[in-house]
């Protein structure tokens, strides 16, 4: 009895130094940012390809926390990162302004595209002018599934179908579907529903799942996704990193960040291309 | 040293008086059995004499003192199903060892003694809860004896017990009134009752009809209830039997 | 689509693969969740335990509420403890945001009224049976909860891997305070979150299979360790 009481007692203690050490780290000093970014671009895979060579070179662990666009802009709000990447340009620009980063700059760029199934119902393959191939889906009644989440690659959508002047809330749960959801669900979902989707291409290269269903609308100057790198702003947020931070955006905007990102390939294809001056 | 006196004792739930008791002298010495009809309300008054209840009014003295605290270190019960900790038989008692007191090497020695003394110590490493019910209330009954108990109370110690049970049950409250425990007990069991008591206190509907020598109560109890009572127990069958 | 045989053979070949990243993700998932459930026994246990034996006014509300926080989403949770630990919060002084430790904390809240709802019922029907016999012994009150805890093992150690089995499979709360990241904050279920988003399903449901197996094998190890104990409980 004694002996079943003792062995309780070392497992107890051992978990609980186990919680003890758990708590230690923190104070070891690591040295690493936060990155606050989307997740369609950790799932382009483009990040986990480079990253590793600035850790390589600097030193500095780049730690990525990948929510949806409108998430990882609250979270820089609270100071909860040191740099903030996503892809929707009013709203970063607003970020700045509101005083909640220091400055913005071009990254790189990657497009959208629309994919459906290959018997493709609308007739929108081969069309050259995006807008044009929206309204086909339209009045066609053809399912459309959009993220709907207030994401970079919503608004872009949304941009394009405000072009078009079809009613997509009113037509909310008809034709057009909302998920609600990031890139990867949302492709899972539109492929699901043989409908027809509007995502970013890296993403799409980058997708298990494709099924019978394939890219058939691309190229329209519209279709261009820009991507910015802002450091957030010590001033309003102390705890912010600022010269690792810094480090981290000199690299991503200089030779080698640039050279990388043009480097990255997924099946023989260049995702994003690099485009800071 | 004068076990317990009663005062004016109620107890009261809701609109129904369960126990009134307006005077009671329980002496020291041999064995005060505790009789009555199903209801009488023995049980709750045996409880509320150890103190494992609070009393409604009314008070109780034990050797001259009131802090309840006190009775449950001088004292100790049996109760009618034996209630045992989810150990080991020997554990069992070494629980009751310890809470009064009793710690290390002389604990251990003290749970052989007990174990030995209840015919149990070849199954002292077994789950209480294996034993058979008389085994499991041989069990108890030492177990409360490790306490050492000026008095001790039973509740229907052998009414779910064979006979042969029965009787080591019988043979260890013996055992403890040699060595100067006092026995406080209720049975229905009027042969075991005669065998043993000293003094008889009959209860019903809450009240105490009648205090006794037993000598008496037996040849000729004074209140009509208990006539009633021995009347009805005393057919030709329940001699036989000597239980209902 | 998939097929289960593929997809058991799937994370059988994962699991043989040795794969360090997999490996890590595992022990980290093992790691915060058996941490929250020590956390959340060291206080679920007694809290049950007290208002098991406890008699006061608003005992039954309190119970009441305590079994509804079962019931608790992780994903508000998470949340709630995102806003706490934020730098922009009151506790972002000790920067544990996007760290195990405040996944752990996470859990632990999930996970302790659990514990101490479960426990409270237990000990509760467990001091209906003892309460008289203790008391005669003079222990009394709160003095009673090391006996019926001790006695209650079973019956507790069950709650707790009830516990477990909570923490071990939600992603809700994790996935906010830890940020899923990837070789610190990476657990199972965020890592099937995370490759269910990239379509990457039969990946996801191999992670998914691993998952079930390792909780499996925790509630097994708990069982074997109390086998011997329990045949000197029940003979």
């Amino acid at each position: 009895m004694v002996r079943i009481r003792n062995q309780n007692l070392a497992l107890v203690v051992l978990l609980l130094s186990a919680l003890a050490l758990q708590v230690l780290p923190l104070f070891a000093g690591d040295r690493f940012i936060v990155l606050q970014s989307t997740t369609s671009t950790r799932n382009s895979g483009l990040l986990d390809a480079i990253l590793p060579v600035f850790e390589a070179e600097t030193g500095i662990e780049v730690r990525v926390v990948a929510v949806g666009t409108g998430q990882a802009i609250k979270n820089a709000e609270n100071g909860d990162g040191d740099v903030l990447m996503v892809h929707a340009l009013e709203a970063e620009q607003k970020f700045v302004a509101e005083g909640w980063g220091v400055r913005r700059f071009d990254l790189m760029y990657n497009d959208f595209i629309i994919i459906g199934s290959k018997q493709d119902p609308a007739g929108i393959s081969g069309l050259q002018d995006v807008v044009e191939a929206m309204k086909k889906i339209a009045t066609s009644n053809q399912i459309f599934v959009s993220r709907g989440d207030d994401s970079g690659t919503h608004k872009a959508e949304l941009k394009l179908w405000a072009q078009s002047k079809v009613d997509v809330s009113g037509a909310s749960g008809t034709w057009y579907r909302e998920t609600g959801t990031g890139m990867g669900a949302t492709l899972n979902i539109g492929i699901g529903m043989r409908g027809y989707v509007f995502t970013d291409r890296a993403s799409w290269v980058a997708f298990g799942q494709k099924e019978n269903h394939v890219v058939l609308v691309e190229g329209d100057a519209r279709l261009f996704n820009q991507y910015g790198v802002i450091l957030i702003n010590p001033e309003r947020n102390p705890r912010v990193k600022q010269q690792d931070g810094q480090v981290f955006v000199d690299w991503l905007l200089g030779e080698n960040g640039q050279g990388l990102i043009s480097l990255f390939q997924i099946d023989g294809q260049q995702l994003f291309f690099p485009n800071a001056h | 040293m004068m076990p317990i006196l009663v005062k004016n004792l109620t107890f009261q739930v809701g609109r129904q008086r369960l126990v009134d008791l307006t005077s009671l002298e329980i002496l020291a010495g041999g064995p005060t059995l505790i009789l009555g009809p199903n209801g009488a309300g023995k049980s709750l008054f045996i409880r509320l004499l150890h103190g494992i209840i609070e009393p409604t009014s009314g008070t109780i003295l034990f050797n001259g003192r009131v802090a309840r605290q006190q009775f449950r270190r001088h004292q100790a019960m049996v109760f009618q199903k034996p209630v045992l900790l989810r150990r080991s038989v020997a554990a069992n008692v070494a629980y009751a060892l310890k809470v009064h007191g009793v710690t290390g090497r002389e604990n251990t020695r003290q749970v052989d003694k007990y174990l030995e003394l209840g015919g149990l110590s070849n199954h002292a490493k077994q789950s209480a809860r294996s034993l058979s019910g008389g085994e499991q209330q041989r069990l108890a009954l030492v177990r409360a004896l490790a306490c050492t108990p000026q008095v001790l109370f039973l509740d229907e110690p052998t009414s779910s017990l064979d006979p042969a049970a029965s009787d080591s049950i019988e043979t260890l409250i013996s055992n403890a009134e040699n060595l100067g425990t006092k026995i406080i007990m209720i049975t229905h069991d009027l042969a075991l009752a005669q065998r043993l008591a000293k003094d008889v206190i009959f209860m019903q509907n809450g009240q105490m009809d009648e205090h006794a020598l037993a000598e008496k109560f037996f040849r000729s109890p004074a209140s009509a209830s208990a006539q009633a009572f021995l009347a009805s127990k005393f057919t030709p069958s329940s001699e036989i039997n000597g239980q209902n | 689509m998939q097929n289960f045989p593929d997809t058991l053979a799937h994370s059988i070949g994962l699991i043989f693969s040795g794969d360090p990243q997999l490996w890590a993700v595992v022990l980290l998932s093992l790691k915060v969740s058996l941490i929250a459930v020590v956390a959340s026994g060291l206080i679920g246990l007694p809290l049950g335990a007290l208002l098991a034996v406890g008699r006061f006014r608003g005992r039954q509300a309190i119970i009441v509420f305590l079994n509804a926080l079962m019931g608790l989403p992780p994903v508000v949770v998470g949340l709630v403890v995102y806003l706490m630990l934020s730098n922009n919060g009151p506790l972002g002084v000790f920067q544990l945001l996007y760290t195990p430790t405040a996944m752990i904390i996470a859990q632990t809240i999930l996970v302790t009224p659990i514990v101490a709802a479960l426990t409270r019922q237990l000990l509760e029907s467990l001091n209906a049976e003892y309460s008289e016999q203790l008391r005669s012994f003079g222990v009394t009150g709160f003095a009673s909860i090391p006996t019926l805890l001790w006695d209650g093992r079973f019956g507790l150690s069950t709650a707790l891997l009830a516990g477990f089995g909570r923490a071990i499979a939600e992603v809700g709360a994790v996935i906010i305070v830890g940020g899923n990241i990837n070789h610190v904050t990476r657990t199972m279920t965020t890592s099937i979150a995370l490759e269910t988003s990239r379509g990457n399903l039969e990946l996801a449901l191999a992670l998914g299979t691993i998952l079930v197996l390792t909780a499996i094998l925790v509630n097994a190890a708990v069982t074997i360790v109390g086998m011997p104990a329990r045949r000197v409980e029940n003979g």
